[in-house]
């Protein structure tokens, strides 16, 4: 069986449990790719765990490094509570994703790939550990390590992941001088997301043309999609880049006519009803303010209240800052407690608000990291597309949205009274 | 000025994880960091004129006070 362009094709599904590698070599039949580097750069993959950072520009940066080893680091940590991409992938076709890993430690010159799953789930490690196992009769090739740092909001973050690598702490690090290149020990590391290594699988078993044959012009091939929340069962789609958003939400058996939409991940940007009809890719969403982000849709029906679902994640997102720079570990608890006064009714509410706003200015783009700048970018989106709504909290009109149902789910937080800290 | 320096501009940067809010830039370089409410600096990512000696004194003195050494003069190109 060869690739057709019909979806799934990620997500190439086995009846029961991951592909065996056997299944994947008969489905994934190599085609013969010249140079794959040349299909890389054609092929235009940008990266999938967020930033959406060109693979090619990434490659061709460490391809310069000049060093004895080279490592490519695989992330599949999925830091966002609703996001399911990586594990659902690793759970379906795990030898796609290790097979761009492939792919990519040859065109670097790496001689080991670390393969970076939380170990907060153990049946996505045992699912790597066979594929592993599996792929341990084929030598040759560069040395597959499977690593499992603990769970946190940060600890994907490239940086962070890096440097639980080299001193166990899932901490981010201040890179001025972006993009550079991080390094595990003295080898420098190329960081891919899990997807994302799944893709130049793809690439590399069918080539560019094959690759860009669904998609847009500026954001080829297809993506997978966490959607949650208003949703019947929450699930993990494949979809074309270009996708009408109001399609997408269908597909998944969501809601389709909501009050608003979370999209990219919890830092990401909240996006009104009125946007449904967007195509979901970067080129589209950006001018209205939102992005493809981490994959992750999070559904919120009417009448429920955006302004508290908000503040949740705001709290959750404050309590996983790593309190290494003052501006988030002061800064995000702050603005959850702006959000629970609005919230709540306060008689300087609107001295409250106009608080709010300017603390999101100023805490904007002042940590190490850009965890900071997506909470403020969560709650700017959310006083935009809520505006309404916030003007009758502000107003001290009770919204009369229901306070025990939610729709973004947030781990619960072990100890709220820890969340501001001083 | 005196000696013929080759005339550039520097931003002050702070390495924001090494930072732990003294406050000591702010005292000593106010025309360059502000400090917000939990006495962290905001500094101006707008280039500074090194021709300026009297800025680029104080940046100085804040690099040089900060108890952490969180602070860096970065010296770009362009026009100042």
């Amino acid at each position: 069986m060869t690739m057709t362009v019909s979806l799934p094709r990620v997500l190439h599904a086995a009846s029961g449990g991951p592909l065996s590698l056997r299944a994947h070599e008969d489905a994934f039949a190599t085609t013969v790719v010249d140079d794959l580097f040349d299909e890389l750069v054609a092929s235009g993959l940008a990266g999938r765990g967020g930033a959406g950072f060109t693979t090619a520009r990434k490659v061709e940066l460490l391809g310069r490094e000049r060093a004895r080893h080279k490592v490519v680091v695989v992330n599949a940590m999925e830091g966002e509570p609703v996001g399911h991409k990586d594990r659902t992938l690793l759970s379906t076709n795990p030898h796609l994703v290790l097979d761009g890993a492939e792919y990519l430690a040859t065109l670097i010159g790496a001689r080991r790939i670390d393969v970076c799953v939380s170990r907060n789930d153990p049946t996505i490690v045992g699912h790597v550990q066979y594929a592993l196992l599996e792929r341990e009769r084929r030598r040759g090739g560069p040395a597959f390590v499977l690593l499992t740092p603990p769970w946190r909001y940060v600890a994907g973050e490239e940086s962070a992941l890096v440097h639980w690598l080299n001193d166990h702490e899932t901490m981010p690090q201040y890179r001025p001088n972006r993009p550079n290149v991080l390094h595990v020990g003295r080898a420098p590391a190329l960081v891919v997301n899990a997807e994302t290594s799944a893709h130049v699988g793809l690439i590399g078993h069918f080539g560019a043309e094959r690759f860009r044959e669904i998609g847009t012009p500026m954001s080829p091939g297809s993506t997978l999609v966490s959607v949650s929340g208003a949703v019947e069962r929450a699930s993990v789609l494949e979809v074309p880049f270009g996708s009408a958003l109001r399609e997408i939400l269908r597909d998944a058996g969501a809601d389709v006519d909501p009050q608003a939409i979370l999209t990219g991940g919890y830092g990401g940007a909240w996006l009104g009803a009125e946007h449904l009809d967007a195509a979901y890719c970067d080129e589209a969403l950006r001018p209205l303010g939102a992005a493809v982000g981490a994959g992750v849709l999070v559904v919120l029906p009417k009448g429920a209240c955006g302004l508290s679902e908000t503040r949740r994640v705001v709290a959750w997102m404050a309590n996983e800052s790593s309190r290494q720079c003052g501006p988030c570990a002061f800064g995000l608890p702050a603005l959850a407690e702006d959000l629970g006064t609005l919230l709540n009714g306060s008689p300087d509410a609107r001295h409250v608000l106009r608080r709010l706003r300017e603390r999101c200015a100023v805490i904007d783009g002042r940590g190490a990291c850009r965890h900071p700048d997506g909470v403020v970018r969560l709650v700017e989106s959310a006083l935009k597309v809520f505006a309404d709504h916030v003007e009758d909290h502000v107003n001290g009109t009770p919204c009369g949205a229901s306070t025990s149902r939610h729709w973004v789910v947030v781990p619960q937080i072990e100890h709220e009274s820890e969340l501001v800290w001083e | 000025m005196g000696m013929n320096r080759k005339v550039g501009s520097f931003v002050l940067k702070v390495n924001p994880i090494l930072c732990d809010g003294f406050g000591h830039c702010h005292e000593l370089a106010p025309e360059l960091v502000h400090v917000d409410e939990w006495g962290y600096p905001i500094i101006s990512d707008q280039p500074s004129s090194t021709s300026d000696r009297a800025i680029l004194e104080s940046a100085r003195l804040a690099v040089r006070g900060c108890p952490r050494q969180a602070l860096r003069i970065e010296h770009t190109s362009g026009p100042h």
